[in-house]
């Protein structure tokens, strides 16, 4: 038992699990504090998402809820794989918008296939990933400071550049099943186990397959050793004859990547438009961060906080609002996003506890 | 000093028993230290030294025993209650904040706070001036951790424990990066402390500083109390018998050197410094041939570091070129002189030789990763060879570690970590071996082996180039020593005709000649 209690993915699974309870009872406590007579119910709701459909519904809801998972889980791979080469790429969430908006503009401007358009978007991301490992590797600029300023440049420039192919009625770009269904993502026969839901894609099983590659890359690669080596210890890598600067882009240009896929998984579903007027950041990108250290900052791990994390939002929308305002389902989903941020601090805490227990059993001999 | 005190002791820990799993760190440790004694802690790696003073300064509770301080007992539970008791300590591994200034450093916890809450920096300055006036521990005040040799951090931390006027100080093997003449200098800054009443503990494992300025000695063997002895009524190998339990040899065994072609060509070498806006290293020019160690000796901060950096490639040269077996690697990246025989000791092994997060297998490869026999042609790390490999170095070069290939880096011993850099890169059978101030914090058994693979290496007609600021191993250890002065080499001369005196004073800068480029 206290061997279990050792191992790090066994410390990081209990963390994670903490965390969670944590966040839904602080968000019970916010509905308490708000309004008592609908909390239990509420809350009740949230955790439930789906399940709180009728049974005819429940597969269709959780198709939508994996549909939007998907993305989520490439972000949170995103900031992972950058943050154990020491890179915290905060600008995920801009090569995200930049691979929305290639896959968008290719497939209803240029009337892209499904796979180029797709390819399109990972480009994007993987060029914008590597502006600012140019900028961290030759000029040390900070990967975070130009993460957020490229972000902000990046959703504009999105903005204007989609406004070529938004509808003339609504500040939404146009609908790609009507413009271009060719751009739509196969879905393999997946909609049908899922209530004909057509955003359940072939997104789901890509997603995972590249988890697994991003596990593999990390764990058992040279080009993953070289990277990791570089991020505990940039010193030690140069001294090793590593070369750093080429890693450090080459690590940002792997996650822009990643970014930039989520987001062709999410927009060429047609589940979601872009919204030409919208004046923030996408949440998603930002969201991957705290899927990622829910995870245990382990690529399997992310399938399932990236799961969680999705399902919890989704969750929101099932609050009462008899009782409650409609914003508070973001509160409360934000709130447990929040909270899963502390999984590192209760790991720690925890490997302390264990150290303090055995220099007492130590003792006691 | 007038002041009274109550008991003979300033400090006692009585009976002192620590236990970790598996492993008694302290086996019944009593010390008296006296007021205004020099009090000598004597101790391999690993013989308890480091847990004893961490029960005195708070870091651990021990099971049994009791702490007494001037005759009263004494709950010491964390570093605070230590620092109220006046307790102070410069570490061996400098607790320093990188990117403030040494003065920031020095105030920092005890900042002189003016009635708005501004800073008064003024007067900490002038302390700290004095302070360094007084004792000759020469710092600038305003120059970032980060920028400054290892040799005035380590005078900033001295300065930061005589800036809250502690009474009792512990130095945790100062000497180790100093020169000779400073050694003294710091010697006489711990006889002038004692003589004001200070009570010193001096931990250590190099013997003759012991016997120069201890009064008393505390001798530890394997958590085991061995004994307390006055240092005028014994000798250097009585101590050192007791410290290692056996006879050690002190000195190098070696044949006379057969040196033959030149490996390592330096001509016209200059290197930019980080710190200044001047050349660390001035047009400097050497050989080292097969068969053959030569020592580059001099005070730390000499452009020692920088000689490295550019021969090694970690740094560019200004000017200059290096000739590695007659080929010219002047522009050659790390990896290729790695690939052309070039093996490099670094100097500071947490910050270079490891990446203390990877396990030990993983850094026993670490510049040898990407060859075929560890890594496949898709790229996949051969896992098998590498752990083979590494169990190999293991057991050859005789590295000690809790769990063999699979430990963790950080969690092994200095000297062990240092043994896993030597193994690495002797291994790599170089045609040159670059070692910097290898055997820095070890003890005497592992600089005994560590010298032993140096001279190994020459008579396997290897060229060896060590840097060291260790007179002793200066002295002994090579055929021909540089001197290296304000980033040139001011003398060459041969161990077995000069003295440690002319020695200091080349390296003093007071002697030099025209060192021709042979």
């Amino acid at each position: 038992m206290r061997k279990a209690l050792k191992n790090e993915g066994v410390q990081a699974f209990i963390a994670s699990i903490f965390c969670i309870l944590l966040g839904v009872l602080i968000g019970y406590i916010v509905l308490l504090c708000i309004n008592p007579s609908g909390a239990s119910e509420s809350i009740l709701n949230v955790i439930k998402n789906f399940l709180y459909k009728k049974p005819a519904r429940q597969m269709k809801e959780l198709g939508n809820t994996l549909a939007k998972t998907m993305p989520l889980i490439l972000c949170s791979l995103s900031i992972l794989f950058s943050y154990k080469v020491g890179l915290f790429n905060i600008g995920a969430a801009g090569q995200y918008v930049a691979g929305a908006c290639a896959s968008l503009y290719a497939a209803l401007a240029w009337g892209w296939g499904w796979l180029p358009c797709m390819i399109f978007a990972v480009v994007a991301g993987a060029l914008l990933g590597s502006i600012t490992g140019l900028l961290k590797a030759y000029c040390n600029v900070n990967e975070v400071i130009s993460g957020i300023m490229l972000n902000w440049i990046c959703l504009y420039t999105a903005n204007t550049l989609l406004t070529n192919v938004k509808e003339s009625t609504s500040p939404y770009t146009m609908y790609l099943d009507k413009i271009n269904k060719s751009s739509l993502l196969p879905t393999l026969g997946l909609d049908r186990v899922f209530g004909n839901n057509e955003n359940v894609t072939i997104a789901v099983p890509l997603t995972v397959v590249v988890a697994v590659i991003v596990w593999i890359i990390l764990g058992k690669t040279k080009l993953g050793y070289e990277l990791k080596a570089t991020g505990n210890n940039r010193n030690a890598a140069k001294y090793a004859g590593m070369a750093q600067n080429r890693n450090i882009i080459l690590t940002l240009a792997i996650s822009g990547a990643l970014a930039g896929l989520a987001a062709s998984l999410l927009y060429q579903t047609g589940y979601m438009r872009w919204e030409c007027t919208q004046s923030s950041v996408p949440a998603m990108g930002f969201n991957g961060i705290a899927a990622a250290f829910l995870g245990g900052l382990h690529p399997i791990g992310a399938i399932f906080s990236s799961f969680f994390i999705q399902h919890i939002t989704d969750g929101g929308q099932y609050v009462n609002t008899n009782f409650y305002s409609s914003q508070i389902s973001d509160v409360i989903s934000s709130v447990i996003i929040y909270l899963c941020g502390f999984v590192l601090f209760i790991k720690l805490t925890m490997k302390k506890f264990l150290s303090k227990k055995d220099e007492q059993k130590g003792a006691k001999q | 000093m007038g002041e009274t005190h109550n008991s003979e002791y300033a400090i006692e820990m009585l009976h002192i028993t620590k236990r970790f799993p598996g492993i008694i760190a302290n086996d019944d440790i009593t010390l008296q230290l006296r007021h205004g004694e020099i009090h000598a802690l004597l101790g391999e790696n690993g013989a308890g030294k480091s847990t004893l003073m961490s029960v005195l300064f708070g870091l651990y509770q021990a099971e049994e025993g009791t702490i007494k301080k001037d005759g009263r007992e004494v709950r010491i539970n964390n570093p605070n209650d230590a620092n109220n008791l006046g307790i102070g300590m410069v570490h061996q591994h400098f607790k320093l904040v990188e990117c403030f200034t040494v003065l920031d450093n020095i105030i920092m916890g005890v900042e002189p706070v003016g009635a708005l809450g501004f800073l008064q920096k003024k007067q900490a300055r002038e302390k700290v001036i004095a302070l360094s006036e007084k004792y000759g521990l020469q710092v600038d005040p305003d120059a970032k951790i980060e920028d400054i040799t290892v040799g005035m951090q380590q005078r900033t931390e001295i300065l930061k424990m005589l800036y809250r006027d502690n009474e009792i100080l512990i130095f945790d093997e100062p000497t180790a990066v100093l020169t000779p003449q400073e050694i003294e200098e710091l010697m006489q800054i711990m006889r002038n402390l004692a003589a004001e009443g200070k009570s010193i503990l001096f931990i250590s494992h190099k013997l003759a500083e012991i016997m120069a300025v201890a009064d008393r000695c505390t001798v530890l063997r394997k958590g085991r109390y061995i004994g307390t002895v006055e240092t005028k009524n014994t000798t250097m190998e009585e101590l050192s018998a007791m410290m290692v339990g056996r006879n050690v040899n002190f000195h190098v065994e070696k044949q006379p050197a057969r040196p033959g072609d030149a490996v390592l060509e330096v001509k016209h070498m200059t290197v930019a410094s980080r710190v200044h806006n001047n050349n660390a290293v001035k047009d400097v020019s050497f050989k080292v041939r097969r068969g053959e160690i030569v020592c580059i000796a001099g005070i730390d901060g000499n452009g020692q570091s920088e000689l490295v950096y550019g021969i090694t490639g970690l740094e560019p040269l200004v000017s200059g070129s290096i000739l590695l077996d007659g080929k010219d690697i002047t522009k050659a990246s790390i990896r290729k002189r790695s690939a052309s025989g070039m093996s490099h000791i670094p100097e500071d092994r947490h910050k270079h030789g490891l990446v203390l997060d990877y396990s030990l297998e993983y850094n026993m490869v670490l510049q040898t990763y990407f060859e075929s026999r560890f890594t496949d042609r898709i790229g996949f790390l051969r896992r098998k060879n590498i752990r083979q490999y590494s169990d190999r170095l293991i057991d050859q070069y005789d590295v000690r570690s809790g769990q063999g290939s699979i430990t963790p880096a950080r969690s092994m011993s200095g000297g062990n970590q240092q043994k896993a850099i030597i193994a690495r890169e002797i291994d790599k059978n170089p045609e040159v071996l670059v070692a910097v101030q290898p055997t820095r914090g070890l003890d005497v058994g592992a600089i005994e082996y560590i010298h032993k693979q140096l001279v190994a290496q020459r008579d396997a007609g290897k060229a060896v180039l060590l840097i060291s600021l260790e007179l002793d191993e200066v002295m002994d250890v090579p055929d021909r020593i540089l001197v290296m002065y304000e980033g040139e080499i001011v003398g060459e001369l041969d161990p077995k005709q000069t003295t440690q005196e002319e020695l200091g004073l080349y390296m003093a800068g007071a002697k030099r000649d025209e060192v021709k480029d042979q």
